[in-house]
C-alpha cells in the first residue's frame, strides 16, 4: 500500500515537473530557425521568383567576395526587441567566413514593422552603425512603406555589398586564416604523443608485460587523444598507431623504425590537419561559422 | 624514473581536477569584462558630443542636461581595478554609476523628442544612432560577461573541481544584477490626473 502511495506521489511530482517545463517553454522567446538558405521568408511576402533572384545575388557575391549576407523575414520578434532577437539569430548562425567572420544579417519583423541590420564585428569597419542606419532610412523604409519588400531588400543588398567591397577583405581564393588556429593544437598533440608514447610504452611494457602493456598504452593514448580532439575516430586511429608502435618497439627492428619515424615527425611540422573550409560545400548552403555579432548595426522601422 | 612518473601524474591530476579549466575561464571572464569596460567607455566618450549638440538648442531643459553631465563625471571618476571584479561592493558601485548615466541619457533622449529643431538636426540624429548602437553593445557585452562568470562559478562550485578551487583559493565571482532592479520591483504608478 505504502509502495503504491509512493509511486503515486512520484508520478504526481513528475507530472508537475513536466507542466512546469511546458510553462517555461511557453514563456520563452522565439526560437532561432535553422539556417537553410540565404534568404529565408517566414512571412510568405516574397514570391519564389523574387526569393531565388535575391538568393542568386547573395550567392554570387559570396562566391566573388567571400562575405556572407543572410536575410530573415519573420512575422514578429515578440516578446524580444528586434535587436536582441537579431543578435541571437546571428550568433547562432554565425554567418561569415571562419577565421574572418565577415557576415551580415538583415532581419525584418513584418507585423512589428521593424528592421534590423546586424553586422559582424569584422564588418563594423566597413559598415558602421551610421552606414547601416542610412541604408535603412534611405532604402528599406521608403520601399517597405510602398509594400515593395523585394525591391527594398534588393537595393539594400546592393548598397551593403558596395560597402563591403570597399573594405578590401581577402578574396575567397586566399587561404583562410583558420588553418593557423587548428594547426597549433594538432602540433601540440603530435609532439606530446611522440614524446609520451615511447616513455609510456616502455613503462607499461616493463610493468605489465609485452601484450598487456601494449593494450594499456593504446588505451591511454586513445583517452588522451579523445580529450584533446573530442573525436572518437581520431582516438581510435591514435590508439591503433600507438599499439602498433609500442608492439614493434619490443623488437629490435621496431626500435629502429620508431626512431626513424620520430625523426620524420619532428621535421614534418603540422600533420593530418584537415581543413574543413568554409560553408560552401558541394551542393547545399551552410554558414561559414565565423561571424561574431557584438551588437553592431542599426535598427529602424517603417 | 619515479620523478618522471610523479610529474606525469601531477600533470594528469591537475588537468583532471579542472585546474586548466579554471585558468581558461578566469581569462575568459577577464576578457569579457574588458569588453564591458570598452563599451562603457565608448558611451562615456559619446556624451560630450551629445551634450554639445543639445546645448545648441537654446531652450533645452537644463536639469536633464546637468544630470547627464554629472552622471558622466561620476561614472568616469570610478577607478576600475582588477579587484573590482572580485569585490561585490565595488562592482555594485560601478554598476550603479553606469546605470545612472544610462538612465540620465535615456531621459535626455526622451526629452529631446519635444524639440523639433533638434530632431531635424542631422548631427544629433547621427549621435542618436551611435548611442543606440553603443547601448546595444553594452547589453551584449554585459550578457557575455554574465555568461562567462556563470561558467566560472559553476566550475568553482561543482564537484570535483570545487576541491581544486578550495586548494588554490578560487572564489566565486560576483555577477551583474539587472540594471534597473529597483525599478522592476517597484509597482508602476498610474496617474491620469496631471498634465
Amino acid at each position: 500500500m505504502a509502495l503504491l502511495q509512493l509511486i503515486h506521489r512520484v508520478g504526481l511530482l513528475l507530472l508537475l515537473c513536466t507542466t512546469l517545463v511546458g510553462a517555461v517553454f511557453a514563456q520563452s522567446v522565439l526560437p532561432v530557425p535553422p539556417l537553410t538558405a540565404r534568404v529565408m521568408d517566414h512571412t510568405g511576402t516574397l514570391s519564389s521568383a523574387e526569393l531565388s533572384q535575391l538568393e542568386d545575388k547573395l550567392a554570387a557575391f559570396e562566391l566573388a567576395q567571400g562575405s556572407q549576407i543572410v536575410m530573415l523575414l519573420v512575422p514578429t520578434t515578440q516578446p524580444e526587441d528586434i535587436a536582441a532577437y537579431a543578435n541571437r539569430v546571428f550568433n547562432t548562425w554565425k554567418p561569415g567566413r571562419a577565421g574572418l567572420g565577415d557576415g551580415l544579417l538583415i532581419v525584418v519583423a513584418k507585423q512589428d514593422r521593424r528592421i534590423r541590420i546586424e553586422v559582424a564585428r569584422a564588418l563594423e569597419g566597413a559598415i558602421p552603425d551610421l552606414a547601416a542606419k542610412q541604408v535603412i532610412d534611405t532604402v528599406l523604409t521608403p520601399r517597405f512603406r510602398q509594400n515593395d519588400f523585394a525591391g527594398g531588400l534588393d537595393l539594400a543588398a546592393d548598397q551593403l555589398m558596395a560597402l563591403i567591397r570597399g573594405e578590401g577583405l581577402p578574396s575567397p581564393t586566399a587561404s583562410p586564416a583558420r588553418h593557423v588556429d587548428d594547426g597549433i593544437q594538432w602540433l601540440d598533440l603530435g609532439v606530446l604523443l611522440f614524446i609520451l608514447l615511447p616513455v609510456l610504452g616502455s613503462l607499461t611494457r616493463r610493468i605489465l608485460g609485452h601484450k598487456l602493456g601494449t593494450l594499456a598504452t593504446g588505451g591511454a593514448i586513445a583517452a588522451l587523444t579523445f580529450a584533446f580532439t573530442a573525436s572518437l575516430l581520431m582516438a581510435a586511429v591514435a590508439a591503433l598507431v600507438a599499439m602498433l608502435l609500442t608492439f614493434l618497439a619490443g623488437t629490435p627492428l621496431g626500435t629502429a623504425l620508431l626512431a626513424a619515424s620520430q625523426q620524420r615527425q619532428h621535421h614534418g611540422g603540422s600533420w593530418g590537419s584537415d581543413d574543413f573550409g568554409g560553408g560552401m560545400g558541394s551542393g547545399g548552403f551552410g554558414s561559414g561559422g565565423g561571424g561574431d555579432g557584438a551588437g553592431g548595426g542599426a535598427s529602424g522601422d517603417w | 624514473m619515479m620523478r618522471w612518473l610523479f610529474t606525469l601524474f601531477a600533470a594528469l591530476a591537475l588537468s583532471g581536477c579542472g585546474y586548466n579549466d579554471f585558468q581558461r575561464l578566469d581569462e575568459q571572464t577577464k576578457s569579457a569584462w574588458s569588453e564591458v569596460l570598452n563599451q562603457y567607455q565608448r558611451r562615456a566618450d559619446l556624451v560630450p558630443n551629445i551634450v554639445a549638440t543639445v546645448k545648441g538648442e537654446a531652450a533645452f531643459e537644463q536639469e536633464t542636461l546637468t544630470r547627464v553631465i554629472e552622471a558622466r563625471a561620476k561614472a568616469t571618476a570610478i577607478q576600475v581595478t582588477p579587484d573590482t571584479l572580485n569585490n561585490p561592493q565595488s562592482l555594485q558601485k560601478f554598476q550603479a554609476a553606469q546605470g545612472e548615466l544610462g538612465s540620465a541619457l535615456s531621459r535626455l533622449m526622451v526629452v529631446s523628442e519635444r524639440y523639433p529643431t533638434l530632431q531635424a538636426n542631422q548631427g544629433f540624429r547621427d549621435l542618436r544612432v551611435q548611442l543606440e548602437g553603443t547601448e546595444n553593445r553594452i547589453t551584449i557585452a554585459r550578457n557575455r560577461y554574465i555568461q562567462a562568470v556563470q561558467d566560472y562559478n559553476v566550475l568553482a562550485r561543482s564537484f570535483p573541481s570545487n576541491l581544486t578551487a578550495m586548494l588554490f583559493g578560487y572564489q566565486t565571482k560576483p555577477n551583474f544584477t539587472p540594471q534597473n532592479e529597483a525599478a522592476i520591483s517597484a509597482p508602476p504608478t498610474v496617474d491620469f490626473g496631471n498634465k
